[in-house]
């Protein structure tokens, strides 16, 4: 039964940051039918960036909450600056051409962005210090959770709520929504569909900012190629619970945050990322709408 | 975003005064913005490029001395790249203007598009293919070693380039698992070859099939999936072959196989019997073994199969089919294609030269392990055929030569290959998406329509014009 438990926290974790990141996916997907192959990059650059931000600031004597805080903020702050200029650079440009240019394009973008911080910073992996202070009322749960993977829960469960508000209940989110129904008659009826796209990445960025800082707090160490799986991941979830659909993409991540702590646990943890494409295989060939997304016919 | 459109009413005649100053201040407003764009690039870049984290004192040195260049390089690249933008916006523009009346200008083929027609299809067309070809045979004979090793690997990019492109570049069907297919024949060949001993030309066949066999049973199910959902099923699916390859017992995990055979010739020791024959004659460079020579002039074989090979399938039904596929599925459905069997087709096909490739690698370099059939491999073949011309087979061969060749001699640009290619895809995407060389099919237009007859009947033979524009 322990071991049981153990998975079952691991993979609810495991899952939020991956919710944290899908969420990005499935915005972009639903906004303009994008699958955008950078933004894991855009999570490994806010785990770096983080990195370097807690560095400094500690280095001039910030800690505790403080220190998280400003972190969290310095992060987010810079990955939705990524996201913004990437879109600028790579996928406005290409806005209305055939449907292969701009995957490649991201593509291209995800490697360039790997290389980048790969050259600019270290090939190496690099410690990553736990930001998350010791939190006393949740000591006495550390036999079943540590304080980090309550904080990751926790975090991501904050983040979702600001974001289903954010598109229920504000006009930018209304704009939004507008815009991944029918951006030509949004357009029409005065939304700047350019400006909310914009705004989608930065989203999307800061969402999966936090997604970095959080798992750099529980794996104690980054490199520049995490985005590359952890993107691979993310995206399957967000398959996985109908891409475009924002629920989807959480209670898909949380499928697959599952499925691979239990595939670790009781078959075999070196066939523990496999799981995780073969779901991706299966649901894509036999369900592409996956679970929370609906049939969509193909009109000319 | 100051447009291009407003310099671009140019049509309004009688002041021939009036251009230069608005134009100047056109000019300096641009410069200006994209100036700033450029010193946002160097703000978003700054925490990575300057502030360097240093893992053992577990600080932040600041490399300020990267400052001045990463401002220059910033600035300029926003400068260019709004002046390209631009520069591209007003073709748009000019072309929508003369409503794709053919004017010599308005080639769509570009300088090197053309430069390559007037070579291959002149006169002179004959004695430059026999020059090229004996060119080809003489080359490895005087090079040393190293660079008859250089020139066989970009052999072996070009055949992968080449089998990639049908299947992207033709049919457009975006393969991001290409890499798997190449790994199943290198693990065929590896392991027939140390376990039973099979020699390179039964493998040879035997790899190819192996990989045809696999991706047409990959594609039965997954060419279900459209667009850009079958870019991330291969590419999970080729990750899936890595891992398994990583951790199966037969295949000897992350140590990989070593001691693969080199392909042998009829059973001769060549380098004992004639290699001092042709090294005493100068004919050879001392230092170079005929085995490299003998595989030099397999893959040559090979490449030259697969030129013919490919620019026979796209001028078949089928490749008319894959086309067709790539424009437009639902109307290539509604006019009577089987999408299902040309998409099936395409993968498979793409396959094979995959397999055929694997097994040559795996001779030439005798060792292999998962690690060398990473998804960068992937990308690498990508960005050659996108980078050369997407379905173009003078582009893909231009582009495995521009990219596998070029970093081998520039050194210098070792560090930065993966950063260039990754650069290069995107700029290529947003500035030229038909690659170097075009593609060009011949199209059949109805000219004559107000004649009441068609110019179906009569196609231009032998004038290629542009592919239809996407």
């Amino acid at each position: 039964m322990d071991l049981f438990l153990d998975l079952f926290i691991g993979g609810l974790t495991k899952g939020s940051v991956y919710a944290l990141i899908a969420l990005g996916y499935t915005m972009v997907y639903g906004i303009i039918s994008l699958i955008n192959f950078a933004h894991g990059e855009i999570y490994m650059i806010g785990a770096f960036t983080a990195l370097i931000a807690s560095t400094f600031l500690s280095s001039l004597g910030l800690t505790g909450w403080g220190l998280l805080l400003s972190v969290m903020a310095i992060a987010c702050l810079w990955a939705a600056m990524y996201g913004w200029t990437v879109e600028k650079i790579a996928y406005k440009p290409l806005r209305g051409s055939s449907r292969l240019a701009p995957l490649i394009s991201a593509i291209g973008m995800s490697l360039f962005l790997q290389n980048y911080v790969s050259l600019a910073q270290t090939p190496n992996f690099l410690p990553f210090p736990n930001l998350i202070p010791p939190i006393p009322p949740l000591e006495k749960l550390s036999h079943i959770a540590t304080r980090t993977q309550i904080a990751i829960v926790a975090v991501t469960a904050l983040s979702m709520g600001a974001l289903t508000l954010f598109i229920k209940k504000t006009r930018l989110g209304m704009a939004m929504r507008a815009v991944s129904q029918d951006p030509e008659m949004a357009r029409m009826s005065g939304v700047d569909t350019d400006r909310i796209i914009s705004l989608t990445f930065v989203a999307g960025s800061t969402l999966a900012a936090i997604g970095g800082v959080l798992i750099g707090c529980s794996m104690h160490q980054i490199d520049f190629f995490i985005g590359f799986l952890a993107g691979m991941k993310a995206f399957t979830a967000a398959v996985l619970g109908g891409i475009g659909s924002i629920p989807g993409a959480v209670i898909g991540a949380l499928i697959l945050g599952f499925a691979e702590s239990f595939a670790a646990g009781y078959v075999s943890s070196s066939y523990e990322d496999v799981v995780a494409f073969v779901l991706l295989i299966i649901i894509l060939t036999f369900k592409p709408d996956g679970i929370m997304g609906s049939a969509t016919t193909q009109k000319v | 975003m100051t447009g291009g459109i407003p310099n671009a009413n140019g049509g309004v005649p009688k002041t021939p005064a009036k251009s230069l100053r608005p134009r100047l201040l056109g000019l300096g407003r641009g410069l200006l913005s994209s100036s700033f764009s450029g010193l946002w690039l160097a703000l978003v870049a700054f925490p990575i490029v300057i502030m360097r984290f240093d893992a053992t004192a577990r600080s932040i040195d600041f490399l300020w001395e990267r400052l001045p260049r990463l401002v220059a390089v910033c600035v300029a690249g926003a400068i260019a790249f709004r002046f390209l933008l631009r520069h591209k916006a007003m073709g748009a523009f000019r072309e929508r203007l003369s409503l794709g009346a053919s004017s010599p200008k308005g080639d769509p083929r570009g300088r090197l598009g053309r430069l390559y027609d007037g070579l291959s299809g002149g006169r002179a067309r004959i004695p430059l293919a026999i020059a090229l070809g004996l060119l080809l045979l003489c080359l490895p004979f005087r090079s040393n070693p190293y660079s008859v090793s250089i020139y066989t690997t970009a052999l072996i990019y070009i055949t992968l380039g080449l089998g990639l492109n049908i299947v992207v570049g033709v049919s457009g069907l975006l393969n991001l698992g290409y890499v798997a297919f190449y790994a199943i024949g290198a693990y065929t060949y590896a392991l027939l070859n140390t376990h039973f001993g099979l020699g390179f030309w039964v493998c040879l066949p035997l790899g190819a099939l192996a990989a045809t066999l696999l991706g047409f049973l990959l594609g039965l199910p997954i060419l279900r999936v459209s667009g850009d959902y079958l870019a991330i099923v291969t590419l999970g699916f080729a990750e899936i072959v890595r891992l398994v390859l990583d951790n199966l017992k037969f295949t000897n995990g992350p140590r990989g196989i070593p001691h693969i055979a080199h392909p042998g010739f009829f059973g001769l020791d060549l380098d004992k019997s004639v290699k001092p024959f042709l090294v005493g004659r100068g004919l050879l460079h001392p230092n170079t073994d005929l085995d490299q020579v003998l595989l030099y002039f397999i893959v040559l074989a090979v490449v030259a199969l697969t030129v013919v090979c490919v620019h026979r399938l796209e001028n078949s039904r089928l490749g008319r089919a894959w086309l067709a596929l790539r424009e437009d599925e639902v109307a290539c459905q509604a006019m009577g294609v089987s999408r299902w069997r040309a998409k099936l087709t395409a993968f498979t096909l793409g396959s094979t030269w995959a397999g055929l490739a694997g097994v040559i690698f795996a001779s030439q370099i005798t060792f292999i392990n998962p690690k060398s059939f990473s998804f960068m491999l992937s990308v690498i073949i990508l960005s050659i055929v996108v980078l050369g011309g997407m379905g173009s087979i003078p582009g893909v061969i231009l582009g495995a030569i521009v990219l596998i060749l070029a970093p081998e001699y520039l050194r210098f640009f070792d560090d930065y290959r993966m950063l260039l290619f990754g650069l290069i895809m995107v700029l290529m995407m947003v500035f030229r998406p038909e690659g170097i060389i075009k593609a060009t099919r011949k199209v059949r237009e109805y000219k004559r329509h107000a004649d009441g007859e068609s110019g179906e009947g009569a196609p231009e033979e032998g004038a290629p014009e542009g592919a239809p524009a996407r």
